[in-house]
């Protein structure tokens, strides 16, 4: 009983002190607006307008078409027609266009007698990944041009063909921002949980109130738990209140079940918070807390499949990212919204949580008892 | 320039400072106004030693970077070595030397490169650079210690390097900011000696700021300033001449009835300041009438007898006129009476032996051993790395023990349970209260986790509000209140559960005269009252408050005993009525034979 | 030596002393680019391989197997047989595969007809490795429809021949056009938040004032700061550079010289940014809260380093202008890939110029002789 109320005494007090320090206030509601705008519109791995210019030898008819196919799709914009081949090097070097179609001479007319004549696509491969996609969206809209311009004589044989049509589950327009903004919640509550654990006793340390608290009677656990309630509180809230928006203002679908996501959510929180007060235990200064929670988080968001799938990783480190909880909490959000996972379909990535969960927390409670009191 | 200005400047050109109605004020958006200086006309004359005394917050520092052309005064001139010290700042900062408050050394650079930094900056010519730093290092006994870290210095040492890097360029005028705060009275007495001779020889100015009023003594002219004005100046003679008949004396054998005397007069409003002194109470009244001192006499039952003013009589009666005046409320009078504890008497409270704390293979503390009985004031004295710290922390079970034994009531605070800390209390070094919650979310919280609840809470809230005066800032953010609220807020926190230990460490470090003053008096109080306490301090008058005290210097005890005990031990031909400091000097300097320590003296009565 | 440059000569050999005695600056300096590089390197991947695929084959004709032995002989597939579609939902359902390629029973004789539809089912989550599945699946089905028309098989391959070429990264590496991007993160990190928390730790512990009271003048206590932490940062680019064409094995096409020359100015930019806000703010804990929101996340998301920009909202276009980092990741992508080209090193040259000429004046204006500014 006792126990309890020095607890709830405590939480009071960090509640109070992080509310009216306006430091922490700060980093309660700053970065995670920017960080969550920032996100939602500039993280995207769409490709779209991609700049590019034409040098068409041909002009025929069959040209001209195939060329407007391009004109009008939304991946691509026009920038200008070449009139020489020795343009082209300069532009693509100057970054003026992306990329380059070059139309040969007898385009049309081989394309009439079905002599396969063949078209040039140049792209810039600074930015590998707009051209592996950029050159996969010219090669569909020639494809489908192909399909679609008349065959010269009608009599002559058909040619048989094998076509890839393909549907995509979940997310049928292929659109990032869902990827992206359906973590978001869970990448943006970790850098809050972490650095209001990892303040919390550096704050004290720092103000010199961490000696008042450790002579007064509070035992070790008292006080980590009282310290681990109110980052746990905004956490869940940030990342609720971010879960909400990113389907209030970014138009993700919510598909699975709410309690599913506050129990992922709730074991997640946990395991940083253990984490935090572990860097927490271990930073004299605030400073030195911001720089810990910075340090680990950096990989921490890398490693998650936040940006960019685990299964591009080399085996190793697939199976490093095992250990990190931000891993499980991605891939269960995406679950959640995309996948209309229920309880059930997300245990899988509840229980390795629940594991680092209780092991952060075990190894925050043994340093702080051994670095305190 | 006419010729009367032209030789008017050459006049001036040899004053080291001359300010005329010097003002400033700080606002910053959003916050209220502040006047830090309120038109101070001051002259610092060559071979001439000024001194700045007031109280924290009257606006020293302010001053002294004005004159640094640190910060811009809003009103008023500043001329400094005849250059103005705005628009010349860069040719007044050439000539002048300046130590700030924290010494502005480089911790992480050693002695020899803090001294080159500085060289460097103040452009000495290379060649000249040996004989300088030869000249430094003997003067402040640095020599052996060229390479070692600023910041592993002891705070005497950090102060003696800070004063040679503001020494680095034989300035024209030196400007020392508090240069003596936290440091040991050898390395103060080596510093004055230092600046005496400075003076002497290079017939420099120096403009100083201090909080120990006794080195005010020590100065040529003294500038008393309050509020941001300058409310008094003259030399301290002049000071001290104006209060001759206002100060008496008692004499006392007991150590208890000397503190029942001083108690009772600080609440007499015809007592300007009440001191205890060298086992004697010394009383200042506020007026020279002899009806004054008869009254006091009957009151006490006791024979005055007259004594000598000092410059801290004077200053304390000046600001007891001022308090009179319009009752500053920085000061509020110390009201009587905290919860009554049965005294035990005798009854061993602490007890330590053969206290060891090793920091790698650095021993910061050894072969402590003491007892503190119920009810008694014990004293951890020492200059700042003296290891009185680290014991203390050792005896509160913050810091683990490397060696010996440290029971308090009969427990091993590292080990035991939560409950057994719930009757102590604590006041740490500076102020260390949440400072963005409120006087009332601070007690709250501190009462809660001393298991203290609803009515009973409330009630010892209420205590709190009226015996320390915080009642009227009771919403205030802690960390707004002014220092002296400040600390009073923070012993209400460790007093709120009616502790019966109460362990305080460092508790007047930085906080002005008159708030020691009060401080001291709650805590003859609470003693009165059946607590007993611990604290450390590093001034070494106030060790007179204290039953019994163990001297402390490089973390090996000096000398154990009562105050009297403790002076008698310098007792000489040259000092035939030794301070404490003496006694420590005399210590330190090995001239007096330390009290064998080693032996238990739980004994005493 | 002159009286300025003696006072210089002081400052730097502090700063010096410090830089070397400090475990923070050498962790962010010297550490942290290996940290990112490894993370980055090995971490971050655009590229995919190895993708698990099922593999629907309900034509048993030696065409249908053909195909389906396309995909397991394919670098980029790892294949999983199975006999019903619905098997296959509940593996993808489950996460073992992220494709499903379908030939249904009449997928040979539909060939015949020239209508044989290669069906592919993808989950659309994460929709950047969706879509270059999809590009990969297309590419292996249309190799297979080449290769049977030039035995004579009956089977069209497209009636248009697209030659593709990539410029300046011919394998369509990620990391090739990660690791350049990655200069300006270490760089960023440098410029902006270790020299804003070693300046606003000199205000903290006082010693700012105490150098002040002596005649120095703010240029000389501007270049102080500005010479050791520029080294810091080449330093840092040079450690990247080599860690980078060496174990990452990046090409470097451009010239040192240029490289020497844009990146000093990119630098100067960032320590200008963290002069200023160290100077506006005089405390460590708000400085690296700054540096990280003002510096660090633009850098990263801002920039083109990984998210490209042009896809994103027009705003966010307008914004990133504003940002150095941006300018230097496209000087940084064209130096390692395409070489010396001066139509993105001038221009981005003179903007950096611009910015670091600007930076450093506000910081000039901030970093006063005075306390009160």
């Amino acid at each position: 009983m006792k126990t309890l109320r020095r607890i709830i005494a405590l939480t009071i007090k960090e509640f109070l002190a992080i509310a009216k320090d306006p430091k922490s206030r700060f980093v309660v509601i700053g970065p995670p607006l920017i960080q969550f705008f920032v996100f939602g519109y500039a993280a995207t791995f769409d490709v779209k307008h991609v700049r590019y210019a034409v040098f068409d030898e041909d002009r025929s008819p069959a040209s001209r078409a195939l060329l407007a196919r391009f004109d009008g799709s939304e991946s691509f914009r026009f920038e200008r027609a070449l009139d020489h081949e020795r343009e082209i090097p300069a532009l693509i070097d100057n970054q003026e266009v992306r990329m380059v179609l070059r139309v040969p001479s007898n385009f049309g007319a081989d394309l009439a007698a079905d002599r396969a004549p063949a078209i040039q696509i140049l792209v810039d491969g600074r930015n590998s990944n707009v051209a592996s996609i950029a050159l996969g969206y010219a090669n569909t809209i020639v494809a489908e041009f192909s399909a679609r311009w008349p065959r010269a004589s009608a009599g002559s044989t058909v040619l048989p063909m094998a076509a890839v049509v393909d549907r995509a589950w979940y997310n049928p327009n292929f659109l990032s921002r869902w990827y992206i903004a359906s973590a978001l919640g869970g990448v943006i509550c970790t850098v809050v949980v972490m650095i209001l654990a990892s303040l919390s006793v550096a704050r004290e340390r720092e103000f010199g109130t961490f000696d008042q608290l450790l002579v007064a009677p509070f035992s070790p656990t008292e006080i980590l738990i009282g310290k681990s309630i109110p980052a746990f509180v905004f956490g869940l809230a940030i990342a609720l209140l971010l879960s909400t928006a990113a389907v209030w203002w970014f138009d993700i679908p919510f598909e699975g079940s709410v309690s599913a996501l506050l129990l992922i959510l709730s074991i997640y929180i946990l395991a940083i918070v253990g984490i935090g007060l572990f860097v927490s235990s271990l930073a004299m200064t605030m400073q030195q807390g911001l720089l810990g929670s910075f340090i680990a988080i950096m990989p921490f968001v890398i490693l998650s499949g936040f940006t960019t799938p685990i299964q591009s990783m080399p085996d190793w480190l697939q199976y490093l990212t095992l250990l990190n909880p931000l891993r499980y909490v991605t891939a269960g959000l995406r679950q959640i919204f995309l996948e209309a996972a229920a309880l059930p379909d997300v245990i899988h990535q509840i229980w390795p949580l629940a594991l680092i969960a209780s092991s952060t927390l075990t190894v925050a409670a043994w340093f702080f008892r051994h670095r305190t009191g | 320039m006419s010729v009367t200005a032209a030789l008017d400047d050459r006049r001036h050109a040899s004053v080291p400072i001359r300010g005329t109605d010097v003002a400033k004020r700080f606002s910053e958006r959003g916050k209220a106004v502040v006047d830090a200086l309120r038109g101070i006309s001051l002259e610092v004359g060559r071979g001439e030693v000024v001194g700045l005394v007031g109280p924290d917050g009257a606006g020293k520092t302010t001053l002294i970077r004005c004159i640094a052309g640190l910060l811009r005064p809003s009103a008023g001139t500043i001329s400094v070595l005849g250059l103005d010290a705005v628009r010349d700042t860069l040719a007044v900062r050439s000539r002048i030397g300046y130590m700030p408050q924290k010494f502005g050394l480089y911790q992480d650079l050693t002695v020899q490169e803090n001294l080159d930094l500085y060289a460097d900056l103040q452009g000495v010519p290379v060649a000249e650079r040996p004989a300088r730093y030869a000249r430094l290092m003997k003067m402040t006994n640095l020599a052996p210690f060229t390479r070692r870290l600023a910041g592993r210095l002891s705070g005497g040492m950090k102060q003696k390097l800070g004063l040679s890097c503001a020494l680095i360029k034989s300035p024209e005028l030196l400007l020392l900011d508090e240069p003596t705060v936290g440091v040991d009275p050898v390395s103060r007495r080596e510093l004055w000696q230092i600046v005496g001779e400075l003076v002497s020889q290079d017939q420099i100015g120096v403009l100083v700021s201090t909080a120990y009023l006794d080195e005010a003594e020590r100065c040529d002219r003294v500038l008393v300033m309050f509020d941001g004005q300058v409310v008094d100046r003259g030399s301290p003679v002049s000071f001290r001449e104006r209060l001759v008949g206002h100060v008496d004396q008692v004499h006392c054998d007991d150590q208890r009835i000397a503190r029942r005397i001083h108690s009772r007069a600080c609440d007499l409003s015809l007592v300007a300041d009440a001191t205890i002194r060298s086992g004697r109470v010394r009383i200042v009244r506020a007026t020279a009438d002899a009806a004054a001192r008869r009254t006091l006499a009957d009151t006490f039952g006791v024979a005055l007898e007259p004594a000598a003013p000092t410059f801290e009589d004077a200053f304390m009666h000046m600001a007891d006129a001022r308090r009179a005046s319009n009752e500053d409320p920085g000061h509020h009078p110390v009201v009587g009476g905290s919860a009554s504890h049965p005294v035990d008497a005798g009854r061993v409270v602490v007890r330590v032996r053969d206290l060891l704390k090793r920091f790698g293979d650095f021993e910061a503390v050894s072969g402590v051993s003491f007892d503190v009985c119920a009810g008694e004031v014990f004293g951890l004295l020492g200059p700042n790395g003296a290891g009185k710290s680290t014991t203390f922390r050792m005896l509160c079970g913050l810091l683990a023990v490397s060696g010996g034994e440290v029971r308090v009531a009969g427990h091993d605070l590292r080990k035991t349970s939560a409950r057994a800390r719930a009757r102590l209390g604590y006041m740490a070094q500076q102020f260390s209260l949440y400072s963005q919650l409120s006087v009332q979310e601070n007690l709250d919280f501190f009462g809660r986790a001393y298991g203290l609840t609803g009515r009973r809470l409330r009630d010892r809230v209420r205590w709190a509000f009226e015996h320390f005066g915080l009642g009227q800032r009771r919403n205030a953010p802690a960390g707004t209140l002014p220092g002296g609220y400040k600390q009073r807020l923070a012993m209400a926190a460790a007093m709120l559960h009616e502790p019966d230990l109460l362990f305080l460490d460092e508790p007047t470090s930085g906080v002005d005269p008159l708030a020691r003053r009060e401080f001291w008096q709650r805590i003859n109080d609470f003693a009165e009252g059946g607590v007993t306490v611990i604290v450390t301090t590093h001034f070494m008058e106030e060790a007179e408050y204290c039953d019994r005290m163990l001297i402390m210097a490089h973390g090996r005890p000096l000398a154990l005993g009562t105050p009297a005990e403790i002076r008698a031990l310098a007792r000489d031909d040259v000092h035939a009525d030794p301070s404490i400091e003496d006694a420590f000097v005399a210590l330190a300097e090995g001239r007096a034979r330390p009290i064998d320590v080693t032996a238990a003296s739980g004994d005493h009565a | 030596m002159s009286r300025s440059l003696l006072r210089l000569r002081g400052l730097l050999r502090k700063e010096a002393l410090q830089i070397r005695r400090d475990p923070s600056s050498i962790l962010l300096a010297l550490v942290m680019p290996v940290v990112l590089l490894f993370l980055f390197g090995y971490g971050v991947s655009l590229d995919a391989e190895n993708i698990p695929l099922a593999i629907v084959l309900q034509d048993d004709s030696q065409t249908g197997r053909d195909l389906a032995s396309r995909f397991q002989l394919s670098r980029y597939f790892r294949v999983s047989r199975v006999t019903s579609l619905a098997e296959a939902d509940e593996l993808m359902r489950r996460h073992v595969v992220d494709g499903i390629v379908h030939l249904d029973s009449d997928f040979s004789g539909r060939l015949a007809q020239g209508n044989a539809p290669v069906q592919l089912l993808l989950s659309g989550v994460d929709s950047n490795r969706a879509r270059l599945i999809q590009g990969y699946v297309q590419g292996v089905v249309g190799s297979w429809a080449t290769q049977r028309a030039d035995r004579g098989e009956p089977v069209a391959r497209s009636r248009i021949q697209v030659r593709q070429r990539v410029w300046f990264n011919e394998a369509v590496r990620s990391t090739n056009f990660l690791v350049p991007g990655l200069l300006t993160l270490i760089m960023t990190l440098i410029g902006v938040l270790l020299t804003a928390l070693v300046i606003a730790r000199e205000w903290e512990r006082g010693t700012m004032e105490a150098i002040l009271a002596t005649p120095l003048r703010a240029r000389e206590l501007l270049l102080g700061k500005v010479v050791p932490y520029y080294l810091l940062g080449l330093a840092g680019l040079a450690l990247s550079v080599v860690l980078g064409t060496t174990v990452f094995d990046v090409p470097f096409r451009g010239s040192f010289g240029a490289l020497f020359i844009l990146s000093s100015l990119f630098l100067f930019a960032s320590l200008g940014l963290g002069l200023f806000i160290s100077a506006a703010t005089r405390v460590q804990f708000i400085a690296a809260q700054l540096s990280l929101i003002g510096g660090f996340l633009p850098a990263f998301f801002l920039s083109g380093l990984l998210f490209d920009l042009e896809s994103t909202p027009r705003f966010v276009q307008v914004v990133s202008y504003a940002v150095p980092a941006r300018h230097f990741v496209a000087i940084s992508h064209t130096l390692f890939l395409a070489g010396d080209v001066p139509g993105v090193l001038v221009p981005g040259g003179l903007i950096l110029l611009g910015m670091a000429t600007f930076f450093l004046l506000m910081a000039r204006r901030r970093l006063g002789l005075r306390l009160d500014a």
